[in-house]
């Protein structure tokens, strides 16, 4: 495990994080969770844990995305306050 | 978007692709990566995909509310039928080795791991399928 591309995978992660619940736009917020989502994904896999890894690629960046953005086109996109 | 001929041509080719992956991963459970769910969450995003690219009502002609319901009972049924069957061998629920050493097949337990594991795969398709249909599906219509 290389220690320079694992501390630059966390830093990101913790970017995407911020960046998820500060962003106005609620499409820009799933879109930047499913990019947290895939480097947590490949986070998971360095700690060879593929299994966990797998179904974080296929829940967490396939169909929460898709249902994230099934329930904004239902409601508003931006908030107000 | 429905016009867009790379979109449809691109998600028609990948399609089969994706749900021949889903297979693989249901089956290969057993020993590797992936499993049950993983399998069937891949197999579902098959059909997301055809709703993203085509239609809601191009989706429903391949796997209807009718489909989706009988496949999640079916799978339910399927992962209990093969654990109350392990009980009625004398056994704990899913311990296949009872069937095993009861009939005298080798390899059975294998074969029942991935029964069991195509039940789970049919069931969590059929429930992300339409969690998809109802959160697709504008105006309230339902059928």
């Amino acid at each position: 495990m290389i220690w320079e591309l694992d501390f630059a995978l966390l830093l990101f992660m913790i970017c995407c994080a911020i960046a998820a619940i500060t962003v106005r736009d609620l499409v820009h917020a799933t879109i930047i969770l499913a990019g947290y989502s895939l480097i947590m994904t490949v986070l998971w896999a360095l700690m060879n844990a593929v299994d966990v890894a797998f179904t974080e690629a296929t829940v967490g960046a396939g169909i929460t995305t898709v249902l994230f953005i099934a329930a904004i086109a239902r409601t508003t996109r931006s908030s107000s306050d | 978007m429905r016009e867009n001929v790379v979109i449809r041509t691109v998600v028609r080719l990948a399609v089969p692709f994706i749900q021949i992956f889903a297979l693989y991963v249901i089956v290969h459970g057993a020993s590797g990566a992936g499993g049950g769910f993983q399998g069937g969450v891949v197999f579902a995003s098959s059909f997301i995909l055809m709703t993203i690219a085509f239609d809601l009502a191009y989706t429903r002609r391949r796997i209807g509310s009718r489909g989706t319901m009988i496949c999640s009972a079916l799978g339910i049924a399927i992962f209990a039928g093969v654990g109350i069957l392990c009980i009625l061998y004398t056994g704990n629920f899913l311990e296949y080795g009872v069937i095993e050493a009861a009939l005298g097949i080798p390899h059975l337990h294998g074969y029942l791991i991935d029964l069991v594991e195509a039940g789970i795969g049919i069931t969590v398709m059929a429930v992300m399928t339409s969690i998809i249909y109802d959160m697709a599906n504008r105006g309230g219509r339902s059928a």
